[in-house]
């Protein structure tokens, strides 16, 4: 890797500096619990279907996504609440999307699995891991055609590194010079399996192969993310190419809400050891307190803030109508 | 027919000519496949595109069919119309998951938000000497997606319109040309008109029975109609020119008018094409028919190369012809 990260700390005491270190704290705080809601709606019976909790990879989608515009696209994955509200989702939209309500961003037809929002550029979560490699190197391929100079981000688990599309795709881009930022989310295990066992060589290579930039950062730490993802993100849109960036994260919880006893894959000594040690949101906060960007207060009026946000969001969409059964047959086709 | 369609154009040229005016027409119209450009094809249907529209517009790709057909997914949903190119409509097994779990699912699962104006061009039909790999017409596994919209063009007019139309579909639509046909040339006027889809073409009108029959099984079921009708039978030939949307009405009415119907599609009969259209007179018309509705379709084996070995495994006029003749209770 050679791109050197943005000299972002050189100016780090302005104040539109600071405000966005606090926006992304919020962002990470937003998901954290946003995903305790979900678990609780889950717990209750109150969420159909499956829930895949983003808690632990937070500063992945922040920092990826805070060095993108609004206009700029995504597609996301089955764990993927973190990346659109990252991306700029609602929570009450997103909470009505997982109860199947009308009010939901795909009016309760997608669910959790498949959150899409276009006033964001997000393009659309996918349930078929490795399924929107193709997708994100398309908005690529239109953004260079068009002329847009839109860049676009693929998410993706390390999971999707055993999918035979994805190095389709990463030769399709480096043959064009695409706009295309893939995003490997590695959290270890691919579902119930630790990735070793899954993943002969090594991660980075496979991009390097191609002659793809690519780059592993410490997915746990918002600014290193961030770092490395802005000059990435830069250098696609000036029509350099696209990349690959490898965040070294944790997942949290099970592969879902139901995988509770999972010690025959990982044990909770390791579990303690991320949450304990290495969890993004005190990591950053810590970093915040410590620079003085932030009093101690301020972060506990955002967490108390956004906890109030979450409780009315959830309560909106546990109170909206579910969609009229005449829906089924509507979108078929456009 | 209009005036001007003295003209007579080959189908690959119909099938180039759509495409053509369609990227004059709208810029965001782009090919993207093997072969495509500078070779036009192995088939050579689209010889001379790439001088015309460069190779911004005209896209050779390495030989990556999911990645491609996800790639044109992507641009549809973000402003290109891409016409994704499969070289033979055997690969599209390597397509699968872009079309099914994503092109077809995408516009529903996101509440209507996005949407996915793409057309898949690709080949159908045996007899090549292609062998297994090379020759099946699969159609059917598209047929049954919710979410796209299948066209079996059977001439060179119908390639032109039906072409046409897929282009400015919002959905994604697959295209099948049958690669035998490439040559056959036809009637084609060089103005800017399109058919819709979900409408059935009475090719041939007709009294005895009717000849159910798409794509490469037209010109089959024509060729049989002219041996009936030297032995007195008149038979209709109705093309449905889509297999979804699917033109119902049509079917039915003939079925109901000549009370005897055999389809024909060169997919495999056990669940297929020609299982559904069936069904589908069964249902509408079955108090008018005087025989079960008999289906023709390519035998149930993979396509073998030796060439007498696989002229028996698709209809011939002969055969059908001869159907037609029993089910007339003049065989």
């Amino acid at each position: 890797m050679t791109m050197a990260a943005p000299q972002f700390e050189a100016g780090a005491d302005t104040a539109v500096q600071r405000d966005k270190w606090i926006h992304m704290y919020r962002q990470m705080v937003s998901i954290r619990l946003f995903e305790e809601q979900v678990n609780e709606l889950y717990t209750r019976a109150l969420m159909p279907g499956l829930a895949h909790l983003y808690s632990g990879e937070e500063a992945v989608a922040v920092g990826i996504c805070e060095a993108l515009r609004i206009d700029d696209y995504i597609t996301s994955t089955h764990r993927g609440h973190g990346h659109c509200l990252a991306k700029g989702a609602s929570p009450d939209r997103m909470f009505a999307e997982l109860l199947g309500k009308e009010a939901g961003y795909c009016r309760g037809k997608g669910g959790s699995m498949h959150i899409a929002d276009p006033a964001t550029g997000n393009l659309g979560a996918n349930a078929i891991v490795g399924g929107s490699v193709g997708i994100a190197t398309g908005a690529a391929f239109a953004a260079k055609k068009l002329g847009t100079d839109r860049v676009a981000v693929c998410f993706f688990g390390e999971g999707a590194l055993g999918q035979g599309s994805l190095y389709e795709v990463m030769n399709l881009a480096q043959l064009w010079k695409l706009p295309v930022i893939y995003v490997c989310e590695n959290n270890l295990y691919n579902e119930y399996t630790h990735y070793t066992e899954t993943t002969a060589g090594d991660v980075l290579s496979r991009a390097t192969a191609f002659g793809i930039e690519a780059a592993s950062v410490n997915g746990q730490d918002v600014r290193a993310v961030y770092g490395i993802a802005s000059p990435f993100v830069e250098r696609a849109r000036r029509g350099e190419g696209p990349g690959f960036l490898q965040c070294n994260t944790y997942r949290y919880t099970g592969h879902h809400v139901g995988d509770i006893n999972r010690e025959y894959y990982r044990s909770k000594t390791e579990e303690q050891l991320w949450k304990a040690e290495r969890d993004p949101i005190n990591f950053f906060s810590d970093w915040l307190l410590a620079q003085g960007h932030a009093e101690a207060s301020l972060l506990k009026e955002i967490q108390e803030d956004i906890r109030a946000r979450m409780e009315a969001a959830v309560k909106f969409a546990i109170e909206s109508p579910y969609p009229s059964v005449d829906e089924v047959e509507k979108h078929v086709y456009a | 027919m209009p005036e001007s369609a003295t003209r007579e154009l080959s189908f690959a040229q119909a099938v180039r000519e759509a495409l053509a005016e369609e990227m004059r027409r709208d810029s965001r119209v782009c090919i993207i496949g093997e072969d495509v450009a500078e070779a036009g094809t192995p088939f050579k249907v689209l010889s001379g595109l790439v001088e015309e529209f460069g190779s911004e517009r005209v896209v050779d790709t390495p030989i990556s069919e999911a990645g491609f057909t996800g790639v044109g997914v992507g641009a549809a949903m973000t402003g290109l119309r891409p016409v994704v190119d499969i070289m033979f409509g055997d690969f599209i097994t390597l397509t699968m998951d872009q079309m099914v779990n994503q092109a077809a699912k995408i516009h529903y699962m996101s509440g209507g938000h996005w949407k996915v104006p793409m057309v898949m061009r690709t080949t159908l039909g045996a007899t090549r000497r292609s062998a297994a790999q090379h020759s099946q017409s699969l159609h059917a596994w598209f047929s049954h997606v919710p979410g796209l919209k299948v066209v079996l063009p059977s001439t060179p007019y119908d390639a032109k319109g039906l072409l046409k139309t897929a282009i400015r579909d919002e959905n994604p639509v697959v295209f099948f040309e049958d690669k035998m046909m490439y040559k056959l040339k036809g009637p084609v006027p060089d103005d800017d008109y399109t058919i819709p889809l979900g409408v059935a073409d009475v090719k041939r009108p007709g009294d005895d029975i009717t000849l159910v029959a798409t794509s490469s099984m037209v010109q089959i079921a024509l060729g049989a109609a002219d041996l009936l009708a030297n032995e007195g039978i008149s038979a209709e030939v109705v093309d449905p020119r889509t297999t979804w949307p699917l033109d119902e009405k049509t079917l039915i009415a003939s079925a109901k008018k000549t009370s005897r119907v055999i389809v024909l599609d060169e997919g495999y009969g056990r669940y297929g094409v020609t299982a559904e259209l069936a069904a589908v007179i069964a249902e509408g018309a079955f108090y008018d028919l005087d025989a079960p509705v008999k289906r023709m379709g390519a035998m149930h084996v993979p396509i073998p190369f030796s060439p007498p070995l696989e002229d028996v495994t698709v209809p011939t006029e002969q055969t059908v012809s001869e159907a037609a003749r029993q089910m007339c209770n003049k065989g």
